[in-house]
């Protein structure tokens, strides 16, 4: 299974060495994770009778059903029970239960309440501004002929790592003293228009926060796009019609034919971009690391865990993040089960 | 859906009004005014700067770059290659995290591929008395984020996984390796991966299935000779999906990747360099762009099956 032994036996000092040996190592796995699969199914496939559908059963599921337990279901509770204890740093032995202490602290800390703020001015303005965005770009695009390039542009973004993202907007908000050549978009534009002294913009809170969002919304919008775009196109063509032909044209055909008919996508969308804003941290360790007054809960329990050793505070940050999607979640499960009964 | 075209008319209608393709290219020139087409300009360009700027500024040369903006560069060119050639040679570049980006992520996307295929299969095909409800706990499980899953998983790995101060599961002896990395995405991104692939699944006609089955194949068989190839759209644009993800992830990298700078991918590196560069600033653009330029060709490729597997699971059909 590991690479490490694999590896062992063609180490090389030199880079190129090193770079043969791990990818010649992922050959061998991913050829050894597929033929573990062949010979279970050689094997089971022999089964036959009563005893057929049940043993496919538990070789299909078995394996997403181990990992998931092991990977999101055990952690969560554990997690969940750290945050109930004093635990400070990773694989402290000595540690006992103190309630909700954790979440007393996080509800009265000013700082940790300047970031359980600013998450919810994210997770409010950030998902909106989206689907706007996206919402927008759908609605002209629908009704637009070559509409290729405009598209993959507003995409591209969506491909982007957060990190990548964060050095591409770096660019845009690098800030240099007023009286010497700007190497910021942001400020070279906003002093043509006519501020001659812009602030720092990343460290001048609370315009920073917003700045971070920008670097958000530009990565999601594309994603927002797409996914609205082929719910407009799914509405079938005599809907458009006859409500044309009621005399429904331009921003009421919007408002009273197609907004309703994509409704439910648009709160999809909605509930996808709020949870992955919820769970972002990339942008913000990237660009300030929670400095200047940026930090959001995300970030500030990855610090927690794993650099300030709070290892406690942080799960009970992590919880509180659970319990604000939980109906966020709720409403999805319900949209999506309602849709299943009217297949 | 949009294929079925009512039938056109002969002639226009004496009322007036217009039926059928006409009408629909009369809806179609209503919105295809100059606004809209200004409105999507505007957008595609603001889109599209911030990138172009840090493609530009990632071969100006060392001084132009330091010192003026990039949009300078159509004023006063400037051409330089030295920053990608320090980025890429220089000890502690980028030349092995791109190594060690595609060693992760091959991996992590294939394996989730096969797992959630099956999975998906059996919850749609395979039906018992709860495999609704197993279904719809997948699909919640969505909801745990990330962070929450990773102090516990991290002792799993170095210590198994103990209640009560019995081991009741061994740790799997990945530590410290690519494997660990792997499985923590595989076991990421199977709730979406299910989920996206059970819609698709669960869309294949009966009758195939009954067919197979009549002639006599059994429920393994049926997978791997007509749902998985069937299956190939969905594949495709999970597997494209789950690429970009793992390769630009951060998280996963940070806290179960090496420290070391010749065994971490691309972003954990470049995070890296965005604080150890404050002296060479001209080396971030190129090696900023270095970082993005692999996911962009995946992306400019493949970008209409990752925009259907986007599509898979959120919207109606």
């Amino acid at each position: 299974m590991s690479v490490s032994s694999v590896s062992g036996l063609l180490t090389d000092a030199t880079p190129v060495g090193q770079a043969v040996s791990t990818l010649l190592g992922v050959v061998f796995v991913v050829a050894g994770f597929v033929a573990i699969l062949g010979v279970v199914f050689l094997v089971a496939g022999r089964v036959t009778g009563r005893l057929q559908k049940p043993v496919a059963v538990v070789i299909c599921l078995g394996p997403a059903l181990f990992l998931l337990l092991l990977g999101l279901i055990i952690p969560a509770i554990v997690t969940f029970n750290n945050s109930l204890k004093n635990q400070q740093f990773l694989g402290q032995l000595v540690t006992k239960y103190v309630g909700l202490k954790n979440y007393a602290f996080a509800f009265t800390d000013p700082y940790t309440l300047g970031s359980i703020f600013r998450t919810l001015l994210w997770l409010i303005i950030v998902p909106t501004l989206t689907v706007a965005v996206g919402l927008s770009a759908a609605l002209l695009l629908n009704r637009m002929k070559h509409t290729a390039v405009p598209k993959t542009l507003i995409f591209l973004p969506t491909a982007i790592s957060f990190v990548g993202a964060s050095v591409i907007w770096g660019y845009v908000y690098s800030y240099v003293t007023p009286s010497l050549p700007q190497t910021g978009l942001l400020s070279a534009v906003v002093m043509k228009l006519g501020w001659s002294n812009p602030p720092n913009w990343l460290i001048t809170s609370p315009i920073n926060t917003f700045l971070l969002m920008v670097i958000m919304i530009w990565i999601q919008a594309g994603f927002a796009m797409v996914v609205l775009g082929a719910a407009l196109k799914s509405i079938p063509d005599e809907i458009i019609e006859s409500a044309r032909l009621e005399g429904a044209d331009g921003w009421r055909l919007f408002r009273s034919i197609e907004i309703p008919m994509i409704r439910n996508t648009v709160v999809v969308v909605l509930t996808t971009v709020m949870i992955t804003t919820l769970k972002v941290f990339d942008i913000v360790y990237t660009v300030t690391n929670g400095n200047y007054d940026t930090d959001v809960l995300a970030r500030q329990m990855y610090a927690d865990m794993f650099t300030t050793s709070q290892v406690s505070r942080g799960s009970a940050l992590a919880v509180i993040i659970f319990i604000v999607v939980l109906p966020l979640m709720f409403y999805n499960i319900r949209q999506l089960r309602r849709e299943r009964s009217e297949r | 859906m949009t294929s079925v075209i009512p039938p056109v008319p002969d002639t226009v209608p004496s009322d007036g009004k217009l039926r059928g393709r006409e009408a629909t290219s009369a809806v179609r020139r209503a919105f295809s005014s100059p606004i809209a087409s200004a409105v999507i300009i505007v957008i595609s360009v603001l889109w599209t700067i911030p990138t172009l700027g840090l493609f530009i500024n990632s071969f100006r040369s060392k001084e132009d770059a330091a010192t003026t903006g990039w949009w300078e560069f159509f004023v006063h060119p400037s051409f330089s290659l030295s920053g990608y050639e320090q980025v890429l040679t220089g000890s502690g570049g980028l030349a092995l995290p791109l190594v060690n980006s595609l060693a992760i992520t091959i991996p992590a996307t294939i394996i989730p591929i096969f797992i959630a295929s099956m999975a998906a299969y059996s919850l749609a095909w395979l039906r018992f008395r709860g495999s609704d409800a197993i279904f719809f706990l997948i699909f919640a499980l969505q909801i745990i984020p990330l962070q929450m899953a990773l102090v516990p998983l991290q002792q799993y790995y170095v210590r198994g996984l103990q209640i009560g101060g019995v081991t009741v599961l061994p740790s799997p002896g990945v530590n410290g390796t690519l494997a660990q990395i792997w499985l923590t995405h595989t076991m990421f991104s199977l709730p979406l991966a299910i989920f996206l692939l059970h819609n698709f699944i669960a869309q294949i006609p009966v009758s195939l299935i009954e067919a197979a089955r009549v002639d006599g194949a059994n429920a393994l068989r049926i997978f791997r000779s007509i749902v998985l190839p069937l299956s190939m759209p969905a594949i495709a644009s999970f597997g494209i999906f789950q690429f970009l993800w793992v390769w630009n992830d951060l998280l996963v990298a940070k806290t179960f990747g090496s420290t070391d700078p010749a065994q971490q991918p691309v972003t954990a590196r470049m995070q890296s360099l965005t604080g150890s560069y404050g002296a060479h600033l001209e080396l971030l653009a190129p090696a900023g762009f270095i970082t993005i330029v692999v996911p962009l060709i995946v992306f400019l490729a493949l970008q209409r099956y990752f925009a259907s597997g986007l599509l898979a699971g959120s919207v109606k059909g």
